[in-house]
């Protein structure tokens, strides 16, 4: 195997093991938060709006992160630097 | 596969481009200002019936700004052009991805990245306004000067994280559609578009009641510093 394929097979690797293995926390937490903005809900219905905006920011805050992950694979699978640096070096 | 529309370049001349993020942009931008020109161009007074897109338009600022009075209860008035602009601006670009050939403008890091910036701008802006500036710059010392680089880490990471998420949801929305395409091509990439309206929708939410929640943090903690010390 030389230099260039083990940089896509490298690549293409790291893509899948960062899409799963950084959705896997984000999973975990969301669904904690969900459990206890339900069961908060089902205490208090009234308090409903605040609870559900938090809520929401709560999320978008936690899934931020799975979307780091999301980003740095889409980058690794479609312009990948490494990659583009190794075919203009071998006259592409 | 294009992952995002900067790299639909339509015309250029020299160093100067014209791509599809700012032609859309462009676009959107234009829309917005003509709706509301056109909208509020007779406006009538309390008591006389109104016209339905006026009804429309105030429906739509009655709620921003009941939701920015959720957030800062003081003085919600002052907020409410910049968030209400940034939340219909992403909204909009969101919404409009029913329209076929519609590239929305904040699919590519570019446009994310300014409103992120400029919503960093107006954290400072408005916490030196209500505050001065010795009043603002002593909360990143506080509770103590051991803090300052750690808060000085979050306004970056936080500017970083907001541009990021943004771009991340609405770029995975399209790229997700094309891969359906390749797949499943006749119901599945229906389902996911409807559901791209929604969290593109979402985001411009969070989006702005995040900025929001940055601004009231800059404006609100000295003065509930000095309510604790009344106390």
């Amino acid at each position: 195997m030389n230099n260039v394929s083990l940089i896509g097979v490298t690549s293409i690797v790291a893509a899948t093991l960062c899409m799963a293995l950084g959705s896997i926390a984000p999973a975990i937490g969301e669904a904690r938060a969900i459990i206890q903005a339900l069961s908060s809900i089902a205490q208090q219905p009234d308090e409903s709006g605040p609870l559900s905006r938090t809520l929401f920011i709560g999320l978008a805050m936690i899934e931020s992160i799975a979307i780091y992950c999301f980003v740095i694979s889409i980058i690794l699978i479609f312009t990948n630097p490494f990659w583009t640096f190794v075919s203009s070096k071998s006259g592409g | 596969m294009p992952i995002t529309p900067d790299s639909t370049i339509y015309w250029h001349h020299g160093f100067v481009r014209l791509n599809a993020t700012i032609l859309y942009t462009w676009l959107l931008m234009s829309l917005l200002t003509m709706l509301s020109w056109f909208v509020t161009r007779h406006l009538k007074g309390a008591d006389s019936p109104r016209s339905r897109w006026q009804n429309a338009l105030e429906a739509v600022v009655v709620t921003v700004r009941s939701q920015i009075r959720d957030i800062c209860p003081q003085e919600s008035d002052t907020y409410l052009p910049f968030a209400g602009t940034i939340f219909l601006f992403i909204a909009t670009s969101s919404l409009l991805e029913v329209v076929p050939g519609w590239h929305a403008p904040t699919a590519s890091l570019s446009t994310t990245a300014a409103l992120a910036i400029c919503v960093a701008i107006a954290v400072h802006v408005f916490g030196v306004l209500k505050q001065g500036v010795a009043g603002y710059l002593r909360h990143y010392i506080r509770p103590v000067v051991f803090m300052l680089p750690f808060n000085l880490l979050n306004e970056i990471s936080r500017t970083l994280a907001l541009a990021l998420r943004l771009f991340g949801n609405i770029m995975s929305e399209s790229l997700i559609v094309g891969v359906l395409l390749a797949i499943a091509p006749f119901v599945f990439p229906l389902i996911m578009q409807a559901f791209g309206l929604l969290t593109g929708f979402i985001q411009a939410y969070i989006f702005a009641v995040l900025s929001m929640v940055y601004i009231a943090a800059a404006v609100q903690s000295q003065t509930e510093q000095k309510g604790k010390t009344n106390e």
